[in-house]
C-alpha cells in the first residue's frame, strides 16, 4: 500500500513523479497531499508547478535552474520533518444534486442493478463523505472516493456520448461531478446546479485535490435558485 | 499603449490560433498548458520583432490562413515553411518584415514542418486568462474567445507603430533545426519504462513509426511495430500528471507522443522526449514518419542549454 520508500520516477528532463503507494486509497493520498503543500509552502529555485494525483505527485521544474539529484534531496529533507510542518484541515464541501428523472438518468438502473430503492442509493450517496483524489480528464473534473461498499457498480457497458455538464454520477467505488459536456462512462444520478470550473475567476475550480465533499439532495424546483 | 486594429482575417486555413508560451501553474486543477507546439519558433519570431519573447503569436497550421493588414506592422514567421507571401511577393521564415496598411499575408502550403509562428510587433491586444493569452480549445477559453480564428476577425496589436523600426532582421539560419518528413527525437527512458518487456523498448527505439492522420495539439498518435508490456501488468495505470513530450503507450500497444493539451492520463509511459526536442515534435505532421534515440539526462541538459545559448545571444545582438 503505502510505501515506506517513496519511488522516483523521471518523466524527462523537466519532470518526476513521486510515487507514494501502489494501490488508491485515502492514506496514500493524504500523503500526496502533504508532500503537495509542503512544497507549495516551501519555495523551492526553479520548481514550476505541482500536479496531485491519486497515488503520485507529479513535479515540473525548470533544468536550467535545478538538477533533479538536487530536487529529490529537498524532498528526502522534507520527508525527515514532516511532523514540524503544518498541515491545514482539508476543506469540507457541500454539493446540492436533483437526484433522479432527467437530471439524474441512470438513477433507477442503479437502484435496480442493487435491489434496492431509489431511496437508498440516494441516502447511500448523500450519507458518505468523500476525499477528492484528483482533478482531471477535464478542467475542474474531481474523482472522488470511497462509495459505500453497496454502491460499488461497474462502468456502463456503452458510453454516454454527450453528459450534460453537473452530471453527477458513479463508478466502481467512485464518484465525480462533470464539469463541462463530455463524453462519459459513469452512471448518472443527478445533477448539480453549482458551476465546477470558471476560467475567469481564482481559483478557477470549485473543488481541489484533498477536499472533503458531502453532497446532499435538493428538489428539481430549486435547481435554478442554486445556479447563482 | 494604444491598441490598433491590425489584421483582418481573410481565410483561416485548418487551424490558426493565438498561442503564447503556455498556462502554467493550473494543472492541479485539471487545466492543460496548451500554448505553442514549437516554443523555439515562437519565441524566435517574438524576438525579431522587438517583442518579449513569450508574448502571444498566431499558431499557423499547414496552409490557407490569409490576413490583410489594417496598419503599418512588422511581422515576422518562424517554424515552418508555409510559403508566406506579402501580396505576391514571397517572405523568407525567421526574418521581420514591415507590412504596410492594405497588404494582404498568406500563407500558401507546406515546404516544411507544420506550424508556423507569426509574430506582430508589439504583441496581441488580448486578454490574459489564468496568466496566459493561449487558446484553449475544448473547454473554450483564451485566445480570441476560446476558439480557432476564423474569415472575418479583427485583431488588434499593442502600439505596432512602435515597432516600425525592426524590419529586416535575421535568425541565424545555422541556428535552427533542420525539417524534414523522417524526424529523430531523442528521448529519456520512464517514467514506466520498466514495466515494459526488453523487447518492447527495443522495437519503441530501433522502428520508424508512421503519423497518424488522428494527430492533434493533444497527441502525435502513431502507428507501427507493437510495443509489448510486461505480461503481469494491466492495460492501464493509476492516473497521475503527465507532461507534454511523455509517451504513453495505450492497450493496443502503440505510441502517442502527449501534447500541451492533457494534463492527467491513465495510461503507462515508455519514454519521454527531451525538451530541447520539443520543439521539433510541434512540427510533425501526418503522414511523416518517426523515429526515437535514448539519451541520458546529461545530454538533453546539454541540448537544452544549446538551444537557450542560441535564444540567448541573439537576444543580445537586436
Amino acid at each position: 500500500m503505502s510505501y515506506k520508500i517513496v519511488k522516483y520516477r523521471i518523466m524527462g528532463d523537466r519532470s518526476l513523479i513521486v510515487e507514494l503507494g501502489d494501490k488508491i486509497s485515502p492514506e496514500v493520498n493524504r500523503r500526496v497531499r502533504v508532500l503537495d503543500i509542503t512544497l507549495t509552502q516551501n519555495p523551492t529555485e526553479g520548481l514550476v508547478e505541482t500536479i496531485p494525483a491519486y497515488r503520485s505527485l507529479l513535479i515540473i521544474y525548470d533544468p536550467l535552474k535545478i538538477n533533479v539529484s538536487l530536487l529529490k534531496q529537498r524532498i528526502e529533507d522534507f520527508q525527515k520533518k514532516i511532523e514540524d510542518i503544518h498541515i491545514p484541515e482539508p476543506k469540507t464541501m457541500e454539493i446540492p444534486v436533483v437526484y433522479g428523472g432527467d437530471y439524474g438518468p441512470d438513477l433507477e438502473w442503479v437502484a435496480q442493478y442493487h435491489k434496492m430503492s431509489i431511496e437508498e442509493v440516494i441516502h447511500l450517496h448523500t450519507e458518505t463523505i468523500y476525499q477528492v483524489y484528483m482533478i482531471g480528464f477535464t478542467p475542474g473534473h474531481p474523482y472522488m472516493a470511497e462509495l459505500p461498499n453497496a454502491l460499488i457498480t461497474p462502468r456502463r457497458e456503452t458510453p454516454r456520448t454527450n453528459v450534460i455538464r453537473g452530471s453527477v454520477a458513479i463508478a466502481k467505488n467512485q464518484t465525480v461531478i462533470y464539469p463541462v459536456e463530455s463524453p462519459g462512462g459513469l452512471h448518472i444520478l443527478g445533477r448539480t446546479p453549482l458551476t465546477l470550473f470558471n476560467p475567469s475567476k481564482s481559483p478557477p475550480a470549485l473543488l481541489e485535490m484533498g477536499n472533503l465533499v458531502r453532497f446532499f439532495s435538493i428538489e428539481k424546483e430549486e435547481f435554478k435558485q442554486w445556479q447563482q | 499603449m494604444a491598441a490598433v486594429e491590425t489584421f483582418e482575417v481573410v481565410a483561416s486555413g485548418p487551424l490558426t490560433t493565438v498561442q503564447d508560451n503556455g498556462r502554467f501553474g493550473y494543472g492541479r486543477y485539471g487545466v492543460p498548458p496548451s500554448g505553442a507546439l514549437d516554443t523555439f519558433s515562437l519565441r524566435t519570431a517574438n524576438l525579431l520583432v522587438g517583442n518579449s519573447e513569450n508574448e502571444a503569436c498566431l499558431e499557423i497550421t499547414l496552409f490557407g490562413f490569409k490576413v490583410k493588414t489594417l496598419t503599418d506592422v512588422a511581422i515576422a514567421v518562424a517554424g515552418a515553411d508555409l510559403q508566406a507571401c506579402c501580396n505576391d511577393k514571397s517572405l523568407d521564415v525567421c526574418t521581420s518584415y514591415i507590412l504596410k496598411k492594405g497588404s494582404v499575408l498568406s500563407f500558401r502550403g507546406i515546404k516544411g514542418g507544420c506550424r508556423s509562428y507569426l509574430a506582430v510587433g508589439g504583441g496581441l491586444y488580448l486578454p490574459e486568462v489564468m496568466g496566459s493569452r493561449s487558446t484553449n480549445l475544448s473547454s473554450q477559453f483564451g485566445g480570441l474567445e476560446g476558439r480557432p480564428l476564423q474569415k472575418g476577425d479583427i485583431l488588434f496589436a499593442i502600439s505596432p507603430h512602435l515597432h516600425l523600426n525592426t524590419g529586416g532582421k535575421t535568425f541565424p539560419q545555422a541556428w535552427t533545426p533542420l525539417y524534414s518528413n523522417e524526424w529523430s527525437l531523442r528521448v529519456i527512458f520512464g517514467p514506466q519504462d520498466e514495466q515494459f518487456t526488453k523487447k518492447g523498448k527495443k522495437t519503441f527505439i530501433s522502428s520508424p513509426y508512421h503519423v497518424s492522420a488522428h494527430s492533434d495539439r493533444t497527441g502525435i498518435r502513431l502507428t507501427g511495430p507493437i510495443i509489448e508490456r510486461s505480461p503481469e501488468v494491466d492495460e492501464s495505470i493509476i492516473s497521475e500528471g503527465v507532461i507534454s513530450g511523455t509517451i504513453q503507450v495505450p492497450g493496443d500497444a502503440q505510441p502517442i507522443i502527449i501534447l500541451a493539451e492533457i494534463v492527467t492520463g491513465g495510461y503507462r509511459k515508455i519514454a519521454t522526449v527531451i525538451t530541447a526536442d520539443l520543439p521539433l515534435a510541434g512540427q510533425i505532421k501526418p503522414g511523416d514518419s518517426v523515429r526515437f534515440e535514448q539519451v541520458s539526462l546529461d545530454m538533453a541538459y546539454e541540448a537544452l542549454q544549446e538551444m537557450e545559448e542560441r535564444i540567448k545571444k541573439f537576444r543580445v545582438s537586436t
